[in-house]
């Protein structure tokens, strides 16, 4: 935080505050333009959203864009599949994240260092690396084209950023907590589960709301290991919106509409979550 | 480490080291299926002529002397690294830039910083088809601001036409994408230096620019490195937004879109896996000059 003594407004420092205010105005017009973008096409009505000059401002407006988006059943089934997908591989994660990051958060044991080398280097591993061996290793099992194939895969890059955010939370814990615990005779995993827990709650918190946007965002793998239109999942479903229909007119207004259904709820969660969302993005990167 | 007996013969360090070490197995367990195992395959499957479903046999270093030559791969390096470079400056600089306007405490503060995390809340897929809107050439409105509001340009502008043009659109989406990512990073270092340095430094005279150089910069080191070495990983790694704007347009394939259309679209397992292979290399050897750089100026 800057001092915080009273400046005299002389018409020097009026300039400069002018010319901040200025500054926070293009960042937050930089930010948001294209989001009220996005949201003014999907409730123009076509003629509008082709229409030059652009129109800044709807003249008209229609819900018709999103009462096609919503109609399609492929696009509902999306939803819910991304829900599956990223609940799933969600949980798996904070389960078995949680033991380890337990582990090298609060442990010291010979083979630690080794082992955050080991996760960092699986979480900065590039996944297109691996595409080809992914996919004969789902095909032998028969999890092509499931869900399953993309809870499996995604643990690459979830499990890893789980332990890592989680072993920072653990970490900042006091130490006296678990001594306190184990005078008590409480044992390790008593422990575990009854005070570091709890405790670490809000970054639990975190770590799952940014486990689940990651799910929700993956693309290469989703479009890659489902051919069936049954099982996409949002990204693959935005994607193909339009794709059907003539090349030469992307059904904007449409698209706009199923972005917005699938955006509007993730910006209002992370805004509401949003302290510990930035724990959650810093924390592990910053201190760890 | 300090043996302490207990009731059970052994020391208190083996049993939490021996408690650490089951604790961790799930994780490596995991580890091991998902990715060790793929990356070692991969690695194998480098040196075979593998296609999926058909014979495969050891070709030895074929893969990789067809790659020597492969004029597409090369271009796809290029693009990727051009890419790279361009973002993850551009973004350095811009996430600069925004960590310090909102490090300073003004009204309205916190929800300044609360909009950075909108970009970072949209899927890639979403942020790419809205910006391809946006950069349309008869309708989009950025041409409708050059062409008809600002008078910039005479004639509306084709954003994907060329090579470069299409290169640099699309690292402004990925710059508007994750700037603010890059910032916030960049805030939470800047929370950790005391504010009483500025102010001494203010008194012995030191000017705002003076004090960003010699003080705020050479703290943030670590906090930027981490920002750097993470978008830079993403960048190479780059599928996503390419792949909504582009599909399989020759001059902007990515490596990551070369190995896909080479291993889905092409079935050439072996091949794939070679490009693979090249592309982890071209990664590590980012990763270390990051380190090799940390390094020079910690001494």
């Amino acid at each position: 935080m800057t001092s915080t003594r009273r400046r005299r407004r002389t018409p020097a420092t009026r300039i400069r505050r002018a010319l901040f205010y200025l500054l926070l105005l293009a960042i937050a017009v930089f930010l948001l333009f294209p989001v009220y973008w996005a949201g003014k096409t999907a409730v123009s009505p076509d003629q509008e959203i082709y229409a030059t000059p652009a129109a800044y401002v709807p003249h008209d407006f229609t819900l018709q864009h999103f009462d096609n988006a919503l109609s399609d059943s492929r696009f509902l089934r999306s939803i819910v599949n991304s829900l599956i997908v990223g609940g799933s591989v969600t949980a798996i994660s904070i389960l078995l994240g949680a033991f380890a990051a337990y582990a090298l958060g609060r442990f010291d044991f010979r083979g630690r260092g080794a082992m955050r080398y080991i996760i960092l280097a699986m979480s900065i591993f590039p996944q297109i690396a691996i595409l080809g061996s992914l996919y004969k290793l789902l095909t032998a099992t028969q999890l092509y084209n499931t869900l399953f194939a993309l809870i499996g895969t995604y643990l690459i890059f979830i499990l890893p950023f789980t332990v890592w955010t989680l072993a920072s939370f653990f970490q900042q814990l006091p130490k006296e907590l678990e001594e306190a615990a184990y005078i008590d005779g409480a044992s390790s995993m008593q422990t575990f589960w009854r005070v570091m827990m709890p405790l670490a709650a809000p970054g639990l918190a975190a770590t799952s709301i940014l486990a689940v946007i990651a799910a929700w965002n993956e693309y290469l793998f989703a479009l890659s290991f489902e051919s069936d239109s049954s099982n996409w999942t949002v990204p693959v479903m935005i994607s193909n919106v339009g794709a059907q229909s003539s090349a030469y007119t992307i059904p904007w207004g449409d698209q706009m509409a199923a972005s917005l259904v699938v955006m509007i709820p993730v910006i209002a969660l992370v805004l509401v979550l949003q302290r510990r969302i930035v724990a959650g993005l810093t924390g592990g990167s910053v201190k760890g | 480490m300090s043996p302490k007996p207990s009731g059970s013969g052994a020391t208190l360090a083996t049993r939490q080291a021996r408690l650490a070490w089951l604790l961790m197995t799930p994780t490596m367990l995991v580890a091991a299926v998902v990715a060790l195992y793929p990356a070692v395959t991969t690695v194998y499957r480098s040196f075979t002529d593998d296609t999926f479903g058909g014979t495969s046999h050891w070709i030895g270093l074929d893969n990789y002397s067809k790659l020597l030559h492969d004029t597409a791969f090369r271009s796809a390096m290029w693009v990727t690294i051009e890419f790279t470079v361009l973002t993850v400056a551009t973004e350095a600089v811009l996430g600069m830039i925004l960590a310090l306007a909102l490090h300073n405490a003004f009204a309205g503060r916190g929800v300044m910083r609360a909009l950075l995390l909108v970009p970072f809340a949209i899927i890639n897929v979403v942020s790419a088809s809205i910006w391809k809107l946006m950069f349309n050439q008869s309708y989009g409105v950025f041409n409708d601001l050059l062409v008809g509001k600002l008078h910039l340009a005479s004639q509306p502008i084709d954003f994907f036409g060329t090579r470069t043009s299409a290169l640099l659109s699309v690292s402004a989406i990925d710059v508007w994408k994750t700037t603010p990512f890059v910032a916030l990073l960049l805030l939470a270092g800047l929370q950790t230096i005391p504010a009483d340095m500025h102010e001494a430094a203010e008194v012995d005279g030191a000017g705002p620019v003076r004090r960003f150089f010699s003080i705020t910069l050479p703290l943030l080191r670590p906090a930027l490195l981490v920002a750097l070495v993470f978008r830079t990983l993403d960048a190479l790694r780059v599928f996503d937004v390419f792949y909504v704007l582009f599909g399989a347009r020759a001059d902007t394939t990515t490596m990551s879109i070369y190995i896909e259309q080479n291993i889905v679209d092409f079935g050439k397992a072996g091949y794939g896996s070679a490009i693979s292979v090249v592309t982890m290399l071209v990664i590590a050897i980012f990763v270390a000059i990051y380190v090799g750089l940390n390094a020079r100026a910690d001494r």
